[in-house]
């Protein structure tokens, strides 16, 4: 590769045109690169919000575009700060992110622990693994509501086969308490691999070294994984939770498919109240309202903890 | 312990490696059911796939296939014996059932759609990429921390957030439910993707190739297309599978922003249905053949793939 590239340097003549387009300077040049991208982003991302930020004032309603428009203030705002339903909606949200990344990063860390033994074939199994994260989460979750379906659903078979409950009473998604879990199961199911990918690379990144230094000190197997492994995994560990945390946050496609927030509004979690909203409802001015609420929300958590996860790895 | 490991005293014990062994494989085993249970449904036929116990073995079938690819209409007895013979399988199976072709489904359009949308924003997306990253990662960019996070914030909005103010921009732009929309907004999704991962490979190419090139002299432009580039074909290509799943997968905003012309493959996979119900072995056989792309370009990535799913924050 090496070799290539320095023959193909030798072998090249400067042509004339490189003298002409010489002109373009460094600076030029990196503004050329870059303002593409940043122009996109202007018109595809951010003229929207500051669209939607004038829309949270108002009461437009995309379905009838031709009315007056008012302007609000901040009632909208308020409104959405005093609604019970929304509140209700965060706090589903809330339950739904604890707990996938509860069973996630578990699951997942231990995986990539087990894996770290390096048995014959990890490797394969490892890719194993790692496939359904790379699937399509509304494809694959759409046919979870199959496999969830009672009696003749795969998962309620094996429910009912190892437990004993009559197949016809495992309703995974009509039950109120179930629906719920439902949804943890497969995003568990889906994303543990995720979590696992980035556990496994911060095991290997600790220095055999360290470990050598513990073996010659006598340290137990368990002060080892305490003192060693648990604490110079942590970055990578907290790096992943905050991947999920707002992916989680962020949920739409398979809560839509399992289950669109339903029974009732058991599984309603926040983007599913900002889909109802805003293209059932026609909300528009007071669903752009929530929509910034949540991005000032997941951006404001996002940057604590990134400076909680600056001061570990600082550490 | 440390007896029977002669060559470190930290590697695991022959017992401890396999008991991993068998409890990671048991994992994979359980984990990959799901899939296999996609795989065997779509070949199933309906009566089979809504059988109790459901049935692990079972006569394959390829009528899932048969009724994803076409929509059948219900007839008589009689008017299906005045036919001529069965002009195939499929029309064979269809008529044991009482009914007849009417035409082909929505699904092959709406698959042409995804491959479309799909390579068409990765294109872009990594060609604007690669110039950011190359931009970021060479030269001295004022607020380039700035705007690097900048391209990173774009993507921690719920889509659905992000949905309300295009599908309005896009309504007065004549943008709705056109694959040229949908590549645009991807293509802005992706970008931020393409810019972090390329911008860590980019980093990785000594500088030393192209000022050799430049005292050679070439120019700035020269030395991108001819020393920068070709190095930096595996993260280009790793890059690109990214942006390309991504794509791919993407459901809220198609769900949201595309109904009809250039609706994309995962919304529309949901909605088939048959005869009182979802039809099970089309949904599968939908499935199956929508995520075999993905299950290649997952076993060709496989080394960079944790580099893709951290925005590059984890190289190994």
């Amino acid at each position: 590769m090496l070799n290539r590239t320095a023959d193909n340097v030798a072998r090249a003549t400067p042509e004339p045109l490189a003298k002409r387009i010489r002109g373009i300077s460094d600076k030029g040049l990196a503004w050329l690169f870059i303002s593409p991208t940043i122009l996109l982003l202007l018109a595809i991302n951010i003229f929207p919000l500051f669209w939607a930020i004038y829309l949270s004032f108002t009461n437009y309603r995309a379905n009838r575009p031709n009315e007056v428009v008012k302007n609000l203030g901040l009632s909208n705002y308020r409104r959405i700060l005093g609604d019970q339903d929304i509140w209700i909606a965060m706090q589903t949200t809330a339950h739904f992110v604890f707990w996938t990344i509860l069973l996630q990063t578990v699951i997942g860390f231990t995986l990539a622990w087990l894996i770290d033994r390096k048995f014959r074939g990890h490797a394969f199994w490892t890719t194993i693994i790692l496939v359904p994260m790379m699937l399509s989460p509304a494809v694959v979750g759409n046919f979870w509501r199959f496999l969830y379906e009672p009696q003749i659903g795969l998962f309620a078979y094996a429910v009912s086969f190892l437990s004993g409950i009559p197949p016809t009473n495992v309703q995974m998604l009509s039950n109120v308490e179930l629906a719920p879990w439902a949804i943890i199961i497969v995003d568990t199911w889906m994303w543990t691999p995720y979590v696992m990918l980035i556990c496994l690379a911060g095991l290997r990144s600790i220095p055999e070294y360290i470990y050598e230094a513990a073996e010659v000190d006598r340290a137990s197997n368990w002060r080892q994984f305490w003192s060693i492994t648990l604490p110079m995994a942590l970055p990578f560990i907290m790096l992943a939770v905050l991947f999920r945390g707002i992916e989680n946050f962020k949920m739409f496609d398979m809560v839509n498919l399992l289950t669109g927030g339903g029974p009732g509004s058991t599984t309603e979690v926040a983007s599913i109240t900002l889909k109802r909203q805003a293209f059932e409802s026609w909300r528009t001015g007071y669903s752009s309202a929530f929509a910034i609420i949540l991005f000032v929300a997941v951006f404001g958590l996002a940057n604590i903890y990134v400076k909680a996860l600056n001061k570990v790895k600082q550490r | 312990m440390s007896l029977t490991t002669a060559h470190s005293v930290v590697a695991p014990s022959t017992n401890s490696k396999r008991i991993a062994g068998v409890l990671v494989v048991g994992y994979a085993l359980i984990s990959i059911v799901p899939l296999l249970w996609i795989f065997a449904t779509s070949f199933k036929t309906p009566p089979d796939s809504i059988a109790y116990p459901p049935k692990i073995v079972f006569q394959p079938s390829i009528e899932g296939y048969c009724n994803l690819f076409t929509t059948r209409t219900r007839q008589t007895p009689e008017y299906i014996n005045s036919l001529g013979p069965a002009t195939g399988f499929c029309d064979e199976t269809v008529r044991k059932r009482n009914m007849v072709i009417a035409g082909p489904s929505n699904f092959l359009p709406r698959f042409v759609n995804s491959l479309i949308i799909a390579f068409g924003s990765t294109f872009c997306a990594v060609f604007l990429g690669t110039l950011s990253a190359y931009g970021f990662s060479r030269f001295k960019v004022p607020l380039a921390d700035d705007l690097l996070f900048f391209i990173l914030s774009t993507r921690m909005m719920p889509p659905i957030a992000v949905a309300i103010p295009i599908y309005l921009m896009y309504r007065e732009l004549g943008l709705s439910d056109t694959a040229l929309g949908m590549i645009l907004l991807y293509t802005a999704v992706n970008v931020s993707l393409a810019v972090w991962l390329l911008k860590g490979f980019i980093d990785e190419i000594p500088r030393e190739y192209e000022e050799a090139a430049m005292i050679d002299g070439y120019t700035r432009l020269q030395a991108f297309w001819r020393t920068v580039l070709p190095q930096a074909t595996t993260g280009i290509a790793a890059t690109a599978i990214f942006c390309l799943i991504f794509a791919w997968n993407e459901y809220a905003f198609a769900a949201l922003l595309t109904s009809g012309t250039a609706q994309t493959a995962p919304p529309f996979i949901p909605t088939i249905i048959g005869e009182g119900g979802q039809d099970w072995p089309a949904v599968a056989a939908g499935t199956t053949i929508f995520l075999v792309p993905i299950l290649v370009f997952t076993i060709l990535l496989r080394k960079q793939l944790l580099r893709g799913i951290t925005f590059g924050a984890v190289r190994k």
